[in-house]
């Protein structure tokens, strides 16, 4: 695995400039996710964030191949750019005969929602090619609307909190566990702030020889309400409240936690530092907060039964 | 040249293999899931070397045509009705990218209410999309068009995408005697694809698809519309030489008997076959019928319709869709449109037929020139947009 010292030798190969606000933390996942691949890499991404805020013709702050086409279809279009390499390895056309990885980008409304049924294809296809979900938890391109990877109780503007109805109404969706059930050889949760963690993770995911996918955990400093700075912090928090575990699973079968907390924070420590969930610090919305640290608690030991001892 | 019996998907099926695409990404829909099965057919016997990928949906189909395409591939699929419809918005990006994608189209009634059988609203839908669009009369043009479209797309004064219909059932499924090009001859007709740009060429890194605002969408499109004007001379020249090589020659629009004809029908399809027998007959009678048959939809070929149907004194045209657009169906507005600038203003009415696979017989054909006959008599049109075989 690279150390910090290798990859900080490595060439950016997603830069400066771009027009992502200050703390975005899906700009951090795009570089870390590019250092982290050794190997000449074409990108292809859904509509959102990271495309628009990353390319504006004729700029763009990728120094790789890069391609976008529409929203629900970045798993897809990345399964025709990776079919297209094999067929023309096979007939020597090739531009530059040598190994491609193949990254196909998505936010959780490209991926969660809009584009899943093109994610679930393109892995049981098994395509060789790793699908990287930088969830941040809404459609944050389109102004903060709720998705199905939106927390509970979370306030979005389509889901928001108002005087009878304190935010969305349901939890979000296990994505990557729908991921594992497709039992594609590599599938991994991880969040911005574990650099580590990360590049792991997609160094093992470069490695199999077939699809893999990672989801993750990218705080959005506008659609959360943060400050720009904090956005390492609360990535981390995420991972020792056990709100996103971290943790990989291999053919679908084989579960790992990657990262165990010390000690596990109660989920209100994360929520205190964002504004979307302020409303679930007054007292009258106390059994709802209840009811989610329940969850996550619940969903904590369900997740320890599934790994490895 | 070989002789051999085929249905118009078999022949079109059979034109994908002497192309031998690089990749296939296809899913199947009723009437033209044959195609596919049969080009999995070839896949799994060997018989081409193409990565075939059996996608989750049409949108995927067409998603994944067009990474395959930007990736410097030559890529196809093939659907039909509903699917071109989930693709609908994919059509516009393989246009907006100049992806020189062939597609053949088995024209099929879209929902509701939810029908398998033939007419052209699922073509006509898609008819600004950007998309090349060849219709084809019998499984011979089709086949034939299937191997232009390849040259035709992948010009580079044009490089747009393109699609090739025939009518579903009635030709898709219809077994007719097909004339067939030797495999090593479609090959050299075609050539090799070559692109300017690969995403897989690592040392020349660059964004395709980037947002694209005020400052250069607009010059794109302007890019994208010259690219269709370009078109008409590159498909001539395309059909010319095929006429010359295999015997078959192509143009834009098809004349029957329309030099001296007085009474005039528009057509598109598989409904040109059924006129030609309609035809004939009146001719014997001594009725100056003739028939325009419109081989390319898009680019429209509005100067040599126009100029075709100058000297007619009453026109019918034929649309087996309805645009449902509160005046007249596509090809009708576009035909009268045409005439605007033409050197005459022939009278001029609307025929919508054969909706939801609906058949339409010599009698039905025949009554339109009945009608033409009086229109070109009096010189006035009683009923501009007429509904024909239809219970009212």
């Amino acid at each position: 695995m690279a150390t910090l010292k290798e990859l900080s030798k490595r060439p950016e190969r997603f830069t400066g400039g771009h027009r992502l606000c200050p703390g975005c933390g899906a700009s951090i996942v795009a570089r870390q996710v590019l250092l982290a691949c050794k190997d000449p890499a074409v990108v292809t991404i859904s509509t959102g964030c990271l495309e628009v805020g990353s390319t504006i013709f004729p700029y763009s702050a990728w120094e790789v191949p890069f391609f976008h086409s529409a929203f629900e279809n970045s798993a897809a279009t990345c399964s025709g750019v990776e079919t297209a390499y094999r067929a023309l390895k096979k007939k020597g056309r090739l531009p530059v005969d040598k190994e491609i990885k193949f990254i196909a980008f998505g936010g959780d409304g490209g991926t969660y929602d809009i584009g899943i049924q093109s994610l679930s294809g393109a892995m049981e296809r098994g395509h060789k090619m790793l699908y990287v979900c930088y969830s941040n938890e809404a459609y944050m391109n389109t102004g903060i609307q709720r998705s199905s990877a939106t927390p509970r109780a979370a306030h979005t503007t389509t889901a928001p909190v108002g005087k009878v109805i304190p935010g969305k109404k349901e939890f979000p969706k296990d994505l990557t566990g729908i991921m594992a059930a497709h039992k594609i050889p590599y599938v991994a949760q991880t969040a911005v702030g574990f650099w580590r963690d990360l590049t792991t993770k997609v160094e093992k995911a470069l490695a199999v020889d077939g699809p893999s996918f990672i989801n993750v955990h990218t705080p959005c400093r506008l659609g959360w309400g943060y400050q720009p700075d904090m956005t390492v912090e609360i990535g981390k928090l995420a991972a020792d409240t056990c709100f996103w575990p971290l943790y990989e699973v291999e053919d679908g079968r084989a579960w790992k936690l990657t990262y165990k907390p010390k000690e596990k924070r109660p989920v209100k420590d994360l929520f205190n530092l964002q504004q979307r969930f302020k409303h679930l610090l007054k007292e009258e919305n106390k059994g709802l907060l209840d009811e989610i640290q329940a969850r996550i608690d619940q969903d904590w030991e369900d997740l320890l039964k599934k790994v490895e001892k | 040249m070989k002789r051999v019996a085929r249905t118009g998907n078999e022949a079109m099926a059979e034109a994908m293999r002497q192309i031998n695409p690089d990749v296939v990404a296809a899913y199947p829909i009723t009437p033209a899931t044959e195609i596919v099965q049969i080009f999995s057919q070839f896949v799994a016997d060997g018989l081409v070397d193409t990565e075939f990928v059996a996608v989750e949906s049409e949108h995927s189909a067409m998603s994944a045509c067009i990474g395959a395409a930007a990736a410097g591939a030559r890529a196809m699929t093939g659907t039909s009705s509903q699917g071109l419809a989930l693709m609908y918005e994919m059509l516009y990006i393989a246009a907006g990218l100049r992806l020189p994608i062939v597609m053949p189209e088995v024209n099929r009634a879209l929902s509701s209410p939810i029908n398998i059988h033939c007419d052209h609203s699922d073509t006509m839908g898609a008819r600004d999309s950007g998309w090349i669009q060849i219709f084809s009369e019998n499984s011979q043009e089709a086949y034939d068009n299937v191997i232009q479209a390849v040259r035709i797309c992948e010009h580079p004064q044009v490089r747009l995408p393109g699609l090739i219909t025939v009518d579903g059932f009635i030709i898709s499924h219809g077994l007719e005697v097909v004339d067939l090009i030797h495999d090593e001859e479609v090959k050299s007709f075609i050539g090799e694809y070559k692109t300017e740009r690969s995403l897989l060429d690592i040392k020349h890194p660059y964004s395709l698809g980037a947002l694209d605002l005020q400052d250069f969408y607009f010059e794109h499109k302007r890019q994208e519309a010259e690219a269709m004007y370009n078109t008409p001379e590159v498909i001539r020249a395309v059909g010319e030489e095929f006429g010359k090589r295999f015997g078959r020659k192509y143009d834009l629009i098809e004349k029957y008997k329309l030099e001296d004809a007085e009474l005039a029908i528009v057509v598109l399809g598989s409904t040109a076959g059924t006129s030609r027998v309609v035809i004939d007959d009146l001719r014997e009678k001594g009725i100056k019928a003739g028939m325009l048959k419109i081989r390319i939809f898009r680019p429209f070929p509005h100067k040599e319709i126009a100029e075709s149907l100058s000297s007619v004194k009453a026109v019918a045209v034929m649309d087996r869709v309805d645009g449902v657009a509160g005046f007249g169906s596509p090809t009708f507005n576009e035909v009268r449109a045409a005439l605007y600038d033409g050197p005459t203003r022939p009278p001029i009415v609307n025929y919508i037929y054969g909706l939801g696979g609906r058949e339409i017989s010599l009698e039905e054909i025949t009554s339109v020139y009945k009608n033409l006959e009086k229109i070109a008599k009096t010189g006035e049109v009683k009923k501009i947009v007429n509904y024909l075989g239809v219970r009212e």
